[in-house]
């Protein structure tokens, strides 16, 4: 379900260099989203026609608060940064697939976030490893996995739970880093200047810690998906890539944020999947980088 | 209370209002169904459709421009037998065909696009047997494919020949939708209505062209793009002003259209019904708004009947 909603602005605070964090009022899409799924933004100044794909980066059905964190990239998020407490900005979302949180059962999980990639990546940590969904949305993994363990009757429930999801976030920065501290789990932290963590990429960082994983989802730019497609291929690991691309519509119908897909696609029949509709999460397999 | 007459007719279909969706904002509406009941439009137009599919453009396809944007989406589409199938079945379904207090039901325009004659042939010949596809829309304006599309509606002569071809085979009424990327579209309409067109479509995306200065390089990967929005409705409501004295068959009036009054500019240009387009990317229900804000200009206006405004400002 699709929600328009004007939503109330609760705070818009910058947490880094052009970054910002916009908490909102939005109960319906708040209720409604998983993670990896994005909300349309709309500008108030009306010559901005188009909205703004931004995406979730917290949202908790328990008190209809939606987290959005944004880097400025033009006029319209330039816009939205100048949002004040009690200020309405309509939405239109949750859209898209999101990531597929049941494959994480009980395996090793990487979430990898680049850049403007890692806000989606939070509220994905936080339903993987929260035990009783609490702060978050209604959906817990931790909570699936024990009573996937109760039905096979293995042992005590509790324990064999705790061992079921295994998160790292791995995040990739140029330099100054934002929500880190919010993670929920382990983190590895790579920079581009070296500043903090391990200087270079994820995968650098990844390799540096001598980590493996059974599950990848990642988000960030093209180069640093590109190179996750790969290191999945070799390592033969199974790899969830968010996409984005300029949309106009944000609902499926203008045909404006396609991907090229390894297959023909069947709402397309040629090989081009809309990044709003069946992405922004695909297997690294499914599409071409 | 006094009753206001929505309903015109074009070209010999009765529409329950003037107000239609523009191809390719609207796909065929499976989309916008989530956000309203589509039986409230004059009708649906779909996003055009050819025999066989077709990949379209690279991305970036789109940018946003002043009140405005460009887009290059090269007119994918997943060919005529799946949108037989998928699209008009849908349309089939939840079009109901004597909806409302009017007891019209919502229409459904099928846009038809093509890289040759034969293609154009090929596609309408085949929607002859579709029984949902109440008019024929055909696109011999798109900027953004290198053959077809523009190539056949900028020449009288090449205008004038593909709509009889196109007249002659086809079933349904046929509109003819026209670029405005001409030096004087009054001559293309001549020619569609000598062809033997039953109505125009008016007017097509402007073609465009947008560069990001801080990447130096084009904002679309296509370089130029159709603009659409409100910032070319000025050009479209004299287009299609000049077109309504020049030619007798009705005028749809699109471009920009974001409010009743735009809406109502149109039809007091010449427009006998009118599309709304890029707007319902950013508000998915502005169709509905503008009807209703057109049901409430009549009854400020105490008219009784929207034909009334057609063609009134001379």
């Amino acid at each position: 379900m699709k929600y328009r909603e004007f939503a109330k602005v609760l705070e818009c605070v910058r947490i880094g260099n052009d970054i910002f964090s916009l908490k909102l009022a939005a109960e319906q899409i708040a209720s409604a989203a998983k993670p990896g799924q994005f909300v349309s933004v709309y500008a108030n100044d009306s010559a901005r026609l188009l909205p703004r794909p931004i995406s979730v980066c917290e949202a908790d059905v328990r008190s209809g608060i939606l987290r959005l964190v944004f880097r400025i990239a033009g006029a319209g998020t330039r816009e939205f940064s100048r949002l004040e407490e009690g200020e309405r900005v309509m939405l239109v979302g949750p859209l898209g697939n999101g990531f597929p949180l049941e494959r994480a059962e009980a395996k090793r999980v990487f979430l990898i976030g680049g850049g403007i990639g890692i806000p989606p990546m939070l509220e994905l940590a936080k339903r993987l490893t929260s035990a009783d969904g609490e702060g978050t949305g209604s959906f817990s993994m931790l909570e699936l996995a024990k009573r996937l363990r109760v039905c096979d009757g293995e042992g005590d429930a509790e324990d064999q739970a705790e061992r079921a999801v295994d998160v790292k976030a791995v995040l990739g920065y140029r330099d100054e880093r934002f929500l880190l501290e919010d993670f929920p789990c382990e983190t590895v932290v790579a920079t581009e200047d070296g500043s903090f963590g391990t200087r270079g990429t994820v995968l650098d960082a990844i390799r540096a810690h001598g980590l493996t994983a059974d599950v990848i989802y990642a988000c960030g730019p093209i180069p640093m998906l590109r190179a996750l497609k790969q290191y999945a291929l070799e390592s033969g690991t199974e790899c969830w890539l968010s996409m984005e691309e300029k949309m106009a519509c944000g609902i499926g119908a203008c045909l404006s944020c396609v991907c090229r897909s390894a297959e023909i696609d069947e709402h397309s029949q040629v090989k081009n999947k809309r990044v709003c509709t069946e992405g922004p999460v695909f297997l690294s397999t499914e599409i071409e980088l | 209370m006094t009753t206001h007459n929505m309903s015109v007719d074009l070209c010999g279909v009765r529409l329950k209002n003037p107000v239609m969706t523009a191809s390719g904002t609207f796909g065929s509406g499976i989309e916008f169904s989530s956000f309203f009941d589509l039986n409230r439009l004059g009708a649906v137009v779909t996003k055009g459709v050819s025999s066989v599919p077709w990949e379209g453009n690279p991305t970036p396809r789109i940018c946003e421009t002043p009140s405005g944007m460009l887009n290059a989406i090269g007119l994918q589409n997943p060919g005529f037998d799946v949108f037989a199938k998928r699209d008009l079945g849908f349309l089939e379904e939840t079009l109901r065909p004597d909806e409302g207090s009017s007891g019209i039901g919502t229409k459904v325009i099928v846009n038809v696009c093509g890289h040759s004659e034969e293609e154009y042939v090929d596609c309408v010949t085949k929607l002859a047997a579709e029984k949902r596809a109440d008019l024929l829309e055909i696109n011999i304006s798109c900027p953004n494919v290198k053959e077809g599309g523009i190539a056949f509606g900028t020449d009288p002569k090449g205008v004038e020949r593909i709509t009889s071809v196109i007249r002659k085979i086809a079933r349904q009424p046929v509109i003819m939708k026209l670029s405005p990327n001409v030096t004087d579209i009054t001559e293309i309409a001549k020619a569609a209505q000598a062809g033997g067109a039953d109505a125009l479509s008016m007017i097509n995306t402007l073609t465009g062209m947008k560069i990001d200065v801080e990447r130096r390089a084009f904002a679309l990967a296509n370089k130029t793009g159709g603009l659409s929005g409100p910032a070319i409705h000025p050009v479209a409501v004299r287009m299609v002003y000049q077109c309504a004295k020049a030619v007798q068959i009705p005028i749809i009036g699109m471009g920009g259209i974001r409010t009743a009054a735009d809406a109502l500019e149109m039809l007091m240009a010449g427009a006998t019904a009118v599309s709304v387009g890029t707007a319902s990317f950013h508000d998915q229900t502005t169709a509905l708004s503008v009807i209703d804000g057109i049901r409430e200009y009549l009854e400020r206006h105490q008219i009784a009947d929207v034909r009334e405004l057609i063609g009134c400002v001379e």
